[in-house]
């Protein structure tokens, strides 16, 4: 791939504008509708069960209301003779087993149990807490990180990009529905190393350019370093984004929100360092005194 | 010269390839699913015979067998899947009888030679194998109150022996209240107390004409106690787990009261849920004579239902905790019974108590803790709330023929199945608080076959994209990439084996994803040559400064996810861990095969020759 000249940083007002209205979106979508929060995390009963024939759902509610489960939801999961229960409320150690008994109404129907879960509301309280404090944990010690290893504005800039990243995915979530568990949270945790590493490399690349080139302005600087790793970032992108569409397709129900995180997330994780990462260090107004060491420090290393 | 490894480096490369590819090679070869045959007691052992006994009766239930072999510690049968080892189990217990015991179990089919270097295939998580997984919490306030109540007595005998009069003793919230009507008495009590008992913390206080002194235990003793009764329900959970012949099962302390039960291939939930989270108790007590009043009797009805009642001593003779040892069997009417005998504290008090009592009625009694859990609407949020009680009921009633000693039997039980699971739990022990589960997943073994199956194809189809792309996009060093690819993902294999780490379904999308990322380093040095040729650097000169410039890049970018890795190791629960130790493994092998394979490779290819034109 030839280094590209596109001029990016011409770009950034409407660039910035399609950002913050993302934003704006996601956060609207997350405080209206909020996330469907999965079984892991809100706590409740889940049976999932296999028939050999695929039932009617309406049967299936009947079935369990007339034996008295209220409060249930059913649907199917993956294939029509898949069918999952879910229960908001009350549990007893056998509740799997009974709803199982149950669905089976006297031997009639063949149902074989697939999994069943059920989470305390205390561990699931326990759990979002945890997942939240990871997430805030992993951005704080990036942050460090990038500000020892670069320099403070570099840290500021990345770090900003990466919630702009897991804001987005998260809105993803919350508009379009789609449940939020343990292991979307892990994907988003993955999407923010992936999205970091990205950004690294155009970090990386400006602070290299800023030595070499030393007349050049930071807005042409910035500019170029993004063209010059413009095709390293499309092209980890893509294989990243093939495997990430084979799980999807190939990988099963369990992982079909996990695989549809790291999508999504992969996606604006590259947008975001290509656009967003730069443009805020412009708009932070970095300059080479930030990551160049000063003449004198220079002088004071060639004396024997 | 430029782009030349020394051979010992090559070496070095070669040795560090072989150690992989042998520690990952194992993972060809799945474990069989098969059932343990072992014996408990002295008097039967497994043998040439047992086995026969076990492979006729597979044979008449149509069940097909792959191999059975005695083994060092009895006897294994191999079966082709695991439906047929689960249909097999309780064909083969029922045909070698109540001596042996059959656990499922997951053998090894590593050749020797392997197996003897360590080598052995990564471990999988249960929603790989299917099984069930519990998190149980440990009711440590109840645990606190039974201390309590056990001082309690204590206290009011101390008062009593030294006169000091009291008016009540109540318990309420962890702290036992005793009332007095006087002052004095209560500064006689406190000194008295304070002397006897000084594990606690005493404070005083009045309520109209009322003085109480209130105990509580001091924070350090409530500690040792929580801690005492989380350790003493892990000792129990074990011997129980083990009791149920469940092969690698994971009985662990997870935070401060919380354990966890993981037991691979278990099926029957209901089973395994009634004995391990069981709190059943056995008292016995005397029955109460005619002129015994008030509060040192208790009525108490008979578990069979027929409303019958009796009254009985508050007193304990002993408990279950003096069982030693506990095993079912029939009575001469067919009826179910548990033959118990006691250890030697047990015994002694038993034939003490007996021995003055011939004549009276003795009372077997059952109890067992419970709960239920209730979700509240409190605040606008679902809390739950948990409300425990027990049941008391007596099981038999029977006149004391002659002193008791150490062994008896108890019967009055309403089934064999209670009969047997009463002999394990009191074989096992009681758990010395009462536990809750708070978690529970359960995976059938065709879903984890299925979600194996998933994992492997996507896999396989990854990989061949991700190949298929790098070979188009850069040639002859797309070949490169994708030999360290495979290494790569090779060399993760062995680490997965090597650390014995728990391969899961995220885990496998852990790989997947990997595979995506690893070339990423490739890709980065790639496109450094290709800049440096494009600025008319001769091709040697190119290669060289192409991996050089990257190298801290690429240090840095893998750094920063693997600390991120890192965090959701430590945040993560289960699946999700199995998720970060995959992507963290990745992101190191990538980093040594991405560079070091793939330079030592394109050394060899180009290394040291002039003009040749590079295909990337």
């Amino acid at each position: 791939m030839k280094v590209t000249t596109i001029p990016f940083m011409a770009m950034r007002k409407v660039v910035a504008c399609f950002s913050v209205a993302l934003i704006l979106i996601s956060l609207g979508s997350l405080a209206v509708k909020g996330l469907q929060f999965g079984l892991d995390f809100t706590g409740g009963t889940l049976v999932e069960v296999a028939y050999d024939q695929a039932p009617q759902l309406d049967d299936v509610r009947q079935l369990l209301a007339d034996n008295g489960y209220d409060d249930i939801v059913v649907q199917n999961f993956g294939s029509p003779t898949d069918v999952v229960v879910r229960m908001a409320n009350a549990y007893t150690p056998t509740l799997g087993d009974e709803v199982l008994d149950s669905l089976r109404n006297n031997g009639e129907v063949s149902v074989t149990l697939q999994r069943s879960e059920f989470v305390g509301a205390q561990v699931g309280e326990e759990l979002r807490e945890q997942g939240g404090l990871g997430m805030l944990l992993a951005l704080l010690i990036v942050m460090l990180y990038v500000a020892v290893r670069f320099q403070f504005k570099f840290s500021l800039a990345s770090v900003a990009a990466l919630a702009h990243d897991v804001i987005i995915t998260l809105g993803f979530f919350s508009l379009f529905d789609v449940e939020f568990d343990l292991t979307v949270l892990a994907a988003l945790l993955a999407v923010v190393g992936y999205s970091l590493n990205d950004t690294i490399v155009v970090c990386d690349r400006i602070r290299e350019n800023f030595r070499i080139m030393r007349e050049t302005e930071p807005y042409d600087l910035i500019n170029e370093s993004i063209n010059q790793t413009l095709g390293r970032t499309l092209i980890t992108s893509l294989t990243t984004l093939f495997v990430l569409v084979v799980l999807f397709l190939f990988g099963g129900e369990a992982i079909h929100n996990f695989s549809m995180a790291l999508l999504v997330g992969i996606v604006i994780g590259t947008y975001s360092s290509i656009f967003v990462a730069a443009n805020l260090l412009l708009a932070l107004n970095v300059t080479r005194e930030d990551l160049v060491p000063t003449p004198k420090e220079e002088l004071e290393d060639e004396l024997p | 010269m430029l782009n030349k490894y020394p051979l010992w480096k090559y070496l070095l490369i070669l040795l560090v390839l072989a150690l992989g590819l042998l520690y990952a090679f194992p993972n060809l070869y799945p474990d069989d699913p098969a059932l343990q045959l072992s014996t408990q007691k002295a008097t039967s052992v497994v043998d040439q015979q047992t086995l026969q006994k076990a492979e006729l009766a597979l044979s008449k239930a149509n069940i097909e067998l792959k191999e059975a072999e005695l083994t060092s510690a009895g006897g294994t049968l191999r079966f082709n899947n695991g439906e047929d080892q689960l249909a097999a189990k309780p064909v083969v217990a029922a045909a070698l009888g109540e001596d042996y015991v059959t656990a499922l179990n997951l053998v090894p089919t590593t050749p020797e030679w392997l197996a003897s270097l360590g080598a052995g295939p990564a471990k999988l998580g249960l929603d790989l194998r299917g099984g069930v997984h519990f998190l149980l919490e440990v009711d440590t306030p109840a645990a606190l109150k039974q201390r309590l109540e056990v001082s309690s007595s204590e206290m009011k005998a101390a008062l009593r022996k030294d006169r000091v009069r009291y008016r009540s003793v109540s318990i309420a919230d962890g702290v036992l209240s005793i009332r007095f009507l006087k002052e004095s008495d209560l500064a006689l009590a406190e000194d008295l107390l304070k002397g006897e008992f000084a594990e606690y913390r005493y404070s005083t206080r009045q309520e109209d004409t009322d003085y109480f002194l209130d105990v509580s235990f001091t924070e350090a003793e409530t500690k040792e106690i929580e801690s005492y009764a989380l350790q003493q329900n892990l000792t129990t959970l074990r011997n129980r787990v083990n009791e149920l012949g469940v092969a690698e099962p994971l009985v662990q302390r997870q935070g401060s009261n919380r354990i966890v039960v993981e037991l691979p291939g278990v099926q029957d939930t209901a089973a395994a849920k009634r004995i391990i989270g069981a709190t059943a108790n056995l008292e016995f007590h005397l029955e109460a004579g005619l002129d015994d009043q008030g509060a040192d009797v208790e009525t108490l009805s008979f578990r069979d239902g027929s409303g019958r009642t009796a009254r009985l001593e508050r007193d304990i003779i002993i408990t279950g905790d003096s069982v030693a040892d506990a095993s079912s069997s029939f009575d001469e009417n067919g009826q179910p019974q548990v033959n118990i005998s006691l250890d030697s504290k047990g015994g002694k008090q038993m034939t003490k108590v007996t021995r003055s009592a011939v004549g009276r009625n003795m009372a077997v009694v059952f109890i067992e803790h419970k709960s239920r859990s209730r979700f509240v609407e409190k605040d606008g949020k679902m809390e739950e709330v948990r409300r425990s009680y027990s049941e008391k009921g007596i099981i038999s009633l029977a006149t004391i023929q002659t002193t008791l000693g150490n062994s008896f039997r108890i019967t009055g039980l309403d089934s064999p199945r209670e009969s047997s699971e009463l002999a394990l739990l009191l074989r096992a022990g009681a758990l010395a608080a009462p536990i809750y589960f708070v978690e529970e997943r359960t995976i059938g073994p065709s879903l984890g076959a299925e979600n194996i199956q998933l994992g492997v194809t996507s896999a396989q189809i990854g990989l061949l994209v991700v190949m298929l792309f790098m070979l188009v996009y850069y040639k002859v060093f797309g070949i490169f990439a994708n030999v360290s690819l495979a290494l790569n993902i090779v060399l993760l294999m062995a680490c997965m084996s090597l650390m014995s780490a728990t391969l899961t379904l995220p885990g496998i999308a852990g790989i997947v994803l990997t595979m995506g990322m690893a070339v990423d380093a490739n890709v980065l040095i790639f496109s450094r040559i290709k800049e440096e040729l494009a600025n008319g650097v001769p091709s040697q000169q190119a290669i060289h400064s192409g991996f050089n410039r990257a190298f801290t890049t690429i240090f840095d970018a893998n750094i920063t996810t693997l600390l991120v890795a890192v965090i959701l190791f430590a945040v993560g629960t289960g699946p999700v861990k199995g998720f970060a130790v995959t992507l963290s493994l990745g992101i190191l092998t990538s980093m040594f095969t991405a560079i070091v394979v793939t330079r030592s490779q394109v050394n060899l290819v180009y290394g040291g020759r002039k003009n040749k034109k590079l295909y990337i």
